[in-house]
């Protein structure tokens, strides 16, 4: 079974965003960076559809340079090995130009399947694969939480609202969003990591694909939210805190 | 019909997803800030009362989107049909109910038009006649305004509680069927019966106050901290997904889009940054607390009262002054 999975790289979480001059995109020169989550679920479960069926796993990968230590993280963890669509603006373009990326290189490689996260912790659309799946004419389906294949097809989980879910089954070649949680994500080992450094990255450009961007959802301005609530923030060191909480909840809100 | 803005409503086995009211207030405010008109349109296997439904609504129209094969929901079916009434309805705007069943196969109709869904939507005004829509960034940390290039239609999903199903405009209006082509060997997936895994043990919704914990607990040893807290205050324990998916607690304590929804005269996020699909499953908590350490996080935006600090130290010292008052 030939597997692709879409990976992208995005700020990590606990980073502090500030708004770049243009006011339309954050401040990336002083961030750091790391695969998107729902992304590695994607990998772990295409690694461990490779250990019980065999076959092979291709990293795809949409990104400027620095995307490169994401795609050797993922080779590190048992990726075979990776393409990657070098472009220093492809952070900026939107779905429907970044799917026709991921989708022209992908189809080139005939996959059986491709996986990608559910959504990007960045943009947060959570289109990507969806739309891919349009593009090259195969099914799809979304926020999954198990991968059974069953003959020349597959059965999935898919998560519903509100504690729900549905088993749907569909043939290969498809497309899945795979949600955070779907399996335990491995780390990458010594031998892992010395062995992605000889692996194959392949290297192509929007311009190799035939894709430009062709924006359809264009963003014009990125700001901090504005507060729903006025937030009564309570001063002071934890006990001090703490205190003031108690008093709030006693008096204000009467539950205690 | 240029300036139709046509608002699809999401309905299973012939109940509404209550979102679908959101969603028309958003697409009946839409038409009226563009001088448009607005219609309905509600697909399925047989809606036809459903349909009815809306006539007291302030409506130009009601599509009866009904074929057989919409009866089960797939993305095939669904695309194909409301890419045909779309093509009839040549609406400006297509409107949508930011759900799960929205989120499989609206990118898809979309991409059919060349265009992208801005997906979930919190507002939108309009500027110079066109729409600027408003959607998070970067798990709600920010905001963008986003506007629709390229050629009619376009299409956006409007996330849960964004606007408010009580201001939908009564009217009058009528229902048309109408009756796509759907090809039965054009749908690629079966969709078997939906299920829960297990019956729900522990019932969120019934408690008064609620102690949620969420990432910046860590790890699994550290869970204690909030147990002790749950405890003195007679509290209910819940978490955000990632804790669930970690096995940190399990998932029926979940809340969020995932898990239950609650809204308790208390609820205490304890290391909750916020991402809107935890937000959607708490924001109608009578008074909201937030313990976080980062000033920024958007649980803040929602939070009645806050505390910016460590949850290590704050949450014992609050255990501490909860057991003094109680005397416990």
């Amino acid at each position: 079974m030939k597997i692709i999975v879409c990976i992208k790289q995005v700020p990590v979480r606990d980073s502090q965003l500030r708004v770049d001059a243009s006011g339309r995109w954050i401040q990336e020169g002083d961030l750091s960076f790391e695969v998107n989550e729902p992304d590695a679920y994607a990998l772990e479960e295409a690694l461990q559809l490779k250990e019980k069926h065999g076959g092979e796993v291709v990293a795809l990968c949409a990104g400027p340079a620095r995307a490169s230590q994401t795609i050797r993280e993922a080779l590190a963890k048992g990726a075979d090995r990776a393409l990657h669509i070098e472009d220093e603006t492809v952070s900026n373009w939107d779905t429907l130009g970044l799917a026709k990326l991921l989708a022209k290189a992908a189809a080139a490689e005939k996959p059986d399947l491709i996986l990608t996260g559910l959504q990007s912790d960045d943009l947060g659309a959570g289109q990507t694969g969806v739309v891919m799946a349009e593009l090259m004419g195969v099914p799809h389906a979304t926020i999954i939480m198990a991968v059974e294949v069953m003959g020349n097809g597959i059965r999935v989980k898919r998560e519903l609202e509100d504690g729900w879910f549905q088993n749907v089954e569909m043939p290969l070649p498809a497309i899945l969003t795979i949600q955070s949680g779907i399996n335990k994500l491995r780390y990458a080992t010594l031998m892992g990591i010395k062995k992605a450094k000889t692996k194959e990255v392949k290297r192509l450009t929007p311009g190799d694909l035939g894709v430009s961007a062709t924006p359809t959802a264009v963003i014009e301005r990125v700001y901090l939210p504005q507060k729903g609530k006025q937030t009564q923030l309570l001063e002071g060191n934890a006990r001090e805190a703490a205190a003031k909480l108690v008093e709030k909840l006693r008096f204000e809100v009467r539950v205690i | 019909m240029s300036g139709t803005i046509l608002i699809v409503m999401e309905q299973r086995n012939g109940a509404w997803n209550r979102m679908s009211f959101e969603t028309l207030a958003a697409g009946q405010q839409l038409a009226s800030d563009l001088g448009g008109t607005a219609v309905a349109a509600v697909p399925g296997g047989s809606v036809g009362a459903l349909a009815n439904e809306l006539t007291s609504k302030k409506l130009a129209l009601v599509y009866a989107v009904e074929h057989a094969l919409l009866a089960q929901y797939t993305p095939d079916g669904f695309t194909a049909a409301l890419e045909g009434l779309i093509r009839q309805v040549n609406p400006a705007y297509v409107l949508f109910p930011h759900t799960y069943q929205v989120r499989d196969f609206a990118p898809k109709l979309a991409t059919r038009f060349n265009q992208v869904l801005i997906s979930d939507v919190v507002g939108f005004r309009v500027d110079s006649g066109s729409p600027v829509f408003v959607r998070q960034l970067f798990q709600g940390k920010l905001n963008a305004d986003v506007k629709a290039g390229g050629s009619a239609p376009h299409f956006a999903s409007i996330q849960a509680g964004a606007f408010r199903a009580e201001q939908v405009q009564e009217g009058s209006s009528q229902v048309e069927t109408f009756a796509p082509s759907v090809d039965a060997g054009a749908i690629r997936t079966k969709p078997l019966e939906p299920f829960r895994e297990s019956a729900r043990a522990v019932d969120l919704t019934a408690a008064d106050i609620i102690v949620s914990v969420g990432r910046g607990i860590k790890e699994k040893d550290n869970i204690h901290v909030v147990e002790e807290l749950a405890k003195a205050l007679g509290a209910e324990l819940a978490a955000s997904r990632p804790i669930c998916d970690s096995g940190w607690l399990p998932m029926e304590r979940q809340v969020g889009s995932s898990g239950q929804t609650v809204s308790p005269k208390v609820y205490l996020a304890v290391g909750i940054s916020g991402a809107i699909q935890h937000l959607v499953g708490m924001k109608g908590s009578k008074t909201i607390v937030a313990i976080n350490k980062d000033a920024n996080a958007p649980i803040f935006e929602v939070a009645d009262y806050g505390i910016v600090g460590d949850l290590f130290e704050v949450v014992p010292a609050l255990t501490e002054e909860v057991r003094k008052v109680r005397g416990s």
